[in-house]
């Protein structure tokens, strides 16, 4: 090649590259790193107005974070959502992903798009629906519960059901997702695994243990970590179905960053949470990934 | 049938009724007349059906113009995006230029960063530009998308490197073979692209909410979740208003489930 082309077509593929980069450039990496500096300023209402307003203050907003307790309390219930929610969600991924691909089931294609319907919808709008499906008085749910002779819950108005109720909405609206990734994976798994296991008399619980869930380990570590990720930035679902409340018992730290960013115009501040948030996501992300080494070399 | 046939299939009605019930119900009772929802037990179809309540979401709520707004939206980022990351993913697989390598590691070591790290400074930025409450308020930070650079990248290593060579050598410039060899052989992957960016631009929430504070140029679910703080005790007409909300992205999805589906696939497996 000689040095001619070469540099033309360096010169294409910049020219290719370069709107897409541009953009990125500017409106995501520029501000993600903006996002860092933000954090150590008091960017505020005035700030916004006039940056001759704009004061640098170190780690000020990252030290009141550690002070504050309703930030606490918007990581724990985050925390506490992702974790009844990530494992709760990717079970009913995996249990429908098998059932799915069950040698016995029929009609697959319409229990497939139905399944994944709820991925599709627009949450703000699902989410009135299941409000009415929680409701204390007229809602089903309910209904099923007295008519069971049970007492009615008040599922959105009592702070220990209201985090639970706002799980079963995510899970419903996301689990079809990770069900369609699964469906893949367990397609790419050589039908010959399994010939060999049940020549050596494998049952189907352990054909399932030794066979299936090695294979999908890869597919388990992506889902997980995407999923962890999706469920830590958790803003739509308490700001429709209980805003946050009650007693702040479904403030997520998104929700909080919302509120201190765009209630409260402390932008400074908001970034701290923003920036602490993706540190916990990495944090775990970099753990997932560690623990499922280690599994690996150990199997 | 097997015993086992029976249980496969119970299970999966019953997680369809699951996935499906809440949807039927919503488009159920969007057609019951104001008030009849709210009793013990909670109806499943409406005796009298009735249109009133997307009469009145149109007439008076001004919904034609959320709808328009949505669509335009989705529409202007869909065609946008598609254009750049395809043009950008084509480049990382197939042309050679300096730092290409580097520069796709850093792309694929990004994805990791969540959007929202990036929401408050670039909220700062376009107020800068004075683009708050404007359309191109709402679409810039979808133009482009390292997901989309991705998606498309994986599916163009697949062309043949002869293909463009001889097209290089019968002359053809790098945008006529972009334009005329390229582009129809990524077909399948951007209409799949496609769809996935309307539908995530049509169903975003957070960032229409905080870009846009003047009600007519809002979207519908930013219009949706205002309505809902007015008019909470309306149970028939907020299900309307969902059904509008949803409808599009559901019948696009119906319609294009195949390529949908199998974009997911793509993306995950051979990612």
């Amino acid at each position: 090649m000689t040095g001619g082309r070469g540099t033309r077509a360096s010169l294409a593929g910049w020219l290719f590259i370069g709107p897409a980069m541009l953009v990125l450039g500017v409106f995501f990496f520029l501000p993600t790193l903006a996002a860092l500096l933000m954090s150590m300023t008091d960017y505020d209402l005035y700030a916004l107005g006039d940056l001759a307003n704009l004061r640098f203050i170190a780690f000020d907003n990252y030290t009141a974070l550690m002070r504050d307790p309703r930030f606490w309390q918007a990581l724990g219930n985050t925390i506490y959502f992702v974790a009844l929610g990530v494992p709760l969600s990717i079970g009913l991924s995996l249990g429908t992903a098998l059932l799915l691909t069950s040698r016995l089931t029929r009609w697959r294609t319409f229990f497939r798009v139905s399944l994944f319907a709820p991925v599709v919808t627009t949450l703000v709008a699902v989410a009135l629906v299941w409000r009415y499906v929680f409701h204390t008085r007229y809602g089903l749910l309910n209904y099923g519960l007295t008519s069971a002779g049970f007492e009615p819950i008040d599922w959105l108005g009592d702070p220990h059901w209201a985090m639970p109720s706002i799980v079963l909405l995510a899970v419903w609206k996301g689990f079809g997702y990770n069900m369609i990734i699964f469906i893949a994976a367990l397609h790419s798994i050589p039908q010959e695994l399994y010939e060999a296991a049940r020549m050596d008399g494998a049952s189907r619980w352990q054909q399932f243990r030794h066979v299936t869930l090695p294979s999908l380990a890869p597919t388990l570590l992506l889902v997980g970590i995407l999923t962890m990720a999706g469920y830590f930035q958790v803003f739509s679902e308490p700001y429709m179905m209980t805003e946050g409340g009650p007693l702040q018992s479904t403030m997520s730290v998104l929700y909080f960053m919302y509120e201190e960013g765009f209630k409260w115009w402390n932008l400074g501040r908001a970034s701290a949470v923003a920036f602490v948030l993706f540190l916990i996501i990495f944090a775990l992300t970099l753990l997932q990934v560690r623990i499922s080494r280690r599994y690996a070399s150990a199997t | 049938m097997s015993l086992q046939t029976i249980i496969v299939h119970a299970a999966l009605i019953a997680c369809a009724v699951f996935a499906l019930f809440p949807l039927l119900w919503m488009v159920s009772v969007s057609f019951m007349p104001t008030g009849t929802s709210s009793v013990n037990p909670p109806p499943l179809l409406p005796h009298s059906p009735t249109l009133d309540n997307y009469r009145v979401l149109f007439e008076r709520h001004n919904v034609g113009r959320y709808l328009l707004n949505s669509l335009l939206v989705s529409s202007l980022v869909t065609l946008v995006s598609v254009t750049l990351n395809a043009m950008a993913g084509y480049a990382f697989a197939k042309l050679r230029f300096r730092g290409r390598d580097r520069l796709f590691q850093i792309l694929i070591g990004a994805l990791v960063i969540p959007a929202q790290v990036a929401m408050i400074p670039l909220f700062a930025l376009v107020k800068q530009m004075g683009l708050v409450n404007s359309y191109a308020g709402i679409v810039i930070p979808g133009l482009a998308t390292i997901f989309g650079v991705f998606l498309v990248r994986q599916y163009a290593l697949s062309i043949p490197n002869e293909l463009l060579e001889a097209a290089r050598i019968d002359g053809a410039g790098e945008h006529r073979i972009f334009a005329s060899i390229v582009a129809p052989l990524l077909r399948p992957v951007l209409v799949t692209l496609a769809i996935l960016t309307f539908m995530t631009t049509w169903n975003d929430f957070m960032w229409p909410l905080i870009v846009i504070s003047d009600q007519d140029l809002q979207t519908l679910p930013v219009a949706l979740a205002g309505l809902t703080r007015e008019y909470v005790q309306d149970n028939e007409l907020m299900m309307a208003g969902s059904v509008v909300t949803v409808l599009p992205v559901l019948v696009l999805f119906l319609a294009l489930q195949r390529h949908y589906i199998e974009g997911i696939m793509a993306g995950s497996v051979k990612g």
